[in-house]
């Protein structure tokens, strides 16, 4: 029996066989029944980077396996979600050394996309925190995958996107903490100068992110509120609460439209009514404004909507996110809110996203001509250098991949040796020709 | 009830699992009896990352009934003693093949209502003597009217109803609470084939509900509650219409 899946984007769907193995063995034999398939957390990637016709769900291998409360190392399987890390960890005096902008990701996911998040300048991306997983192979065999153990195989996994096999589980890291709270202090921008000053100035700060107004122009282009933070050292160990908000169906009306937006970002710009603000917060607020309500991606309704995340390289600076800045407010088709951060150093893995620059993420929603600006966007962005995040790309062109990750051949050269091209593939993976 | 001595059968189930989490995070001791060994040493780990103070387990063979005694002793003896029980172990069947075949039937009932009462009799003595406690069963809806899509299904938990309820009154002067639960539709593996929709809950709800209705000493517990609203309207249909209903 299949069962419509779609990323968070929920473009696009796809009718798809959805396995939910409880054990390895169940996994093994769902690798070894399908001509062809690909592993799925929580589908929180944007885009079609977990979907195709056979899926394996990670839901069942949600496991806590070990932790050793002397180093911090906790080892998982794949499906357990950051938010229960958080959950049962943050009592105990524990936090994830990296997490992305929401908790609700599974461990195979997060490796997966090697995620990234408000310190990528000072901590680079999730597979930093990973000492090693547990990869399942087209072959059926487990290979135990880390710096020192199939290294090769390691790195094209993480930021892989699931095309080299089922990772089963993962031992990660944790980091002390004393308190669950942070130290954040929020900064008024005017400007796209004014707040990459900010980000300047405040670089040794663990993190910091821009939330930055798309649709402003002329002299307030680029106009942020930024924050920066960093663990507080004292508070409560509090874990977060479930999230409080729903939006239960598709919004009758078009919710995100031009009004709502200018009205949105007047008040979150306007709610900042201090150029300087100091405040301590729980990390909850901190790291996951959006988490507050489950199914927020509906406010896009039905055609669904996807998110555009490029970096660009230092070098291309001011001047290039200016540029791209103008284009996408001149459209009027960008979201609310664009997310703007620094990311620091590439790492070595052949497919993980950042690399030393801006990057901004903004949401689109579905409508006609989209697909024509994004092209356009695209071409602004590899001109510069830059690239996009294949966790939320929905769209992009086999030529525009290859281009701006010119580590693809080697990617493809370690999955050969493992046997997982034509294996291991999703409705992305076709269309960048990683097949 | 500090730290809470707890003994769950069918302990694999994904409901089942998620109200272990809940009570694993309030420190219970836990000892937990199921079919799939694969599975179970893990999940005895994983309970006791997640809080549990002590996390038992036992291989539990529900066709098996003539062990079942010995295992309650064992699980007693390994607890220290018994707060809560809950009995969850079943299969949700083959109607086609049981109707075919009787012995398909009788394994079905030995499964899913005779294990119980294998289970619960000895758990419902250790109760009643020390005079305080609680023993769940996971009945189901089906149980409440026979239909033909899965009569031989809701007949063995409609023994788990009237068992229960009885066993509740029985237990009643003695401090003990019998609670009988019964889930609609939730998405476990178990139902992974049939269609999702907006009768189904997940198994993390279910199994929040199901510790819910423990805590709060209930008798009769649908899950989620609107399904004594749909039970209780399927059950006033007259049979001579009933039996012409495609159900």
């Amino acid at each position: 029996m299949t069962q419509a899946l779609q990323g968070w984007g929920r473009y696009p769907i796809i009718r798809s066989d959805v396995a939910h193995p409880a054990m390895t063995s169940a996994a093994q034999d769902w690798v070894a029944r399908q001509p062809s398939g690909i592993a799925h957390g929580l589908g929180r990637s944007y885009g079609d980077s977990a979907l195709a016709a056979q899926v394996l769900k990670t839901d069942r291998l949600n496991l806590l396996l070990a932790f050793d409360p002397a180093t911090g190392m906790l080892t998982a399987q794949a499906g357990v979600t950051l938010d229960e890390i958080l959950t049962g960890f943050v009592p105990r005096g524990w936090f994830l050394r990296v997490t992305p902008g929401t908790r609700f990701v599974t461990l195979g996911g997060a490796v997966a996309s090697d995620v990234h998040g408000k310190s990528h300048h000072a901590t680079g991306c999730f597979s930093e925190c990973v000492d090693s997983f547990r990869l399942l192979l087209a072959s059926g065999q487990v290979w135990n995958c880390s710096r020192s153990e199939n290294p090769e195989l390691f790195r094209a996994t993480c930021g892989g996107m699931g095309l080299t096999g089922v990772i089963l589980d993962v031992s990660l890291r944790l980091m002390p903490i004393t308190s669950a709270y942070f130290d954040q202090v929020t900064y008024k921008c005017p400007g796209l100068d004014a707040v990459l000053d900010r980000l300047a100035e405040t670089a040794q700060v663990t993190y910091s992110v821009a939330w930055i107004d798309c649709v402003a122009t002329g002299a307030s282009l680029g106009r942020s509120v930024l924050t920066v933070g960093e663990h507080a050292t004292e508070g409560p160990l509090t874990p977060h609460g479930a999230p409080k908000l729903t939006v239960p169906f598709d919004p009758p009306f078009n919710a995100v439209n031009p009004f709502t937006i200018k009205a949105f970002n007047a008040l979150v710009y306007g709610k900042e009514f201090k150029a300087v603000k100091r405040s301590r917060i729980h990390y909850a607020p901190f790291f996951y404004p959006l988490d507050v309500a489950t199914h927020w991606n509906r406010l896009y309704g039905k055609p669904g909507f996807t998110q555009y995340q490029f970096v660009l390289p230092m070098a291309a600076g001011r001047q290039g996110l200016r540029t791209v800045l103008t284009r996408i407010a001149a459209s009027g088709m960008g979201s609310p809110l664009a997310v703007l951060k620094v990311a620091g150093a590439a790492n070595d893995n052949p497919l993980s996203f950042p690399l030393a620059g801006y990057t901004l993420a903004l949401d689109f929603k579905v409508q006609p001509g989209l697909l024509g600006l994004l092209d356009e966007l695209d071409a602004l962005v590899l001109g510069l250098g830059g690239r996009l995040y294949l966790t939320k790309d929905a769209r992009m062109s086999e030529a525009t991949f290859k281009q701006s990750y010119p580590r693809w051949a080697e990617f493809q050269g370690v999955r050969e040796k493992v046997g997982a091209i034509g294996r291991f593939a999703s409705l992305q993976s076709k269309r960048l020709g990683l097949d | 009830m500090q730290r809470p001595r707890i003994l769950i059968a069918g302990a694999t189930s994904g409901m089942v699992e998620a109200a272990a989490r809940l009570w694993a995070a309030r420190g219970a001791r836990l000892y937990l009896l199921a079919r799939e060994g694969e599975r179970l040493g893990p999940l005895a780990a994983d309970l006791a990352l997640r809080g549990a103070d002590m996390a038992g387990t036992a291989v539990f063979e529900a066709e098996d009934l003539a062990s079942h005694g010995a295992l309650v002793q064992q699980a007693l003896a390994a607890l220290g003693g018994l707060d809560v029980a809950l009995l969850a172990q079943g299969i949700l069947g083959d109607q086609a093949a049981a109707q075919a075949d009787a012995a398909v039937a009788v394994r079905e009932f030995n499964i899913n209502a005779l294990s119980m009462v294998t289970l619960a009799t000895p758990i419902a003595n250790a109760l009643q003597a020390q005079g305080h406690g609680a023993i769940a069963f996971i009945s189901s809806v089906a149980g409440d009217r026979g239909r033909q899509s899965n009569y031989v299904y809701g007949a063995a938990k409609a023994t788990i109803t009237a068992f229960s309820s009885g066993l509740r009154n029985r237990l009643a002067p003695h401090g003990v609470q019998v609670t009988t639960i019964k889930p609609g539709f939730v998405a476990t593996p178990m139902t992974a084939h049939l269609r999702q929709g907006p009768l189904f809950v997940s198994s993390a709800t279910a199994g929040r509900l199901i510790v819910k209705a423990i805590d709060k000493r209930k008798d009769v517990a649908y899950l989620p509650g609107f399904w004594r609203l749909i039970m209780a309207v399927i059950a006033c249909i007259p049979e001579p219409i009933f039996k012409r209903m495609k159900l």
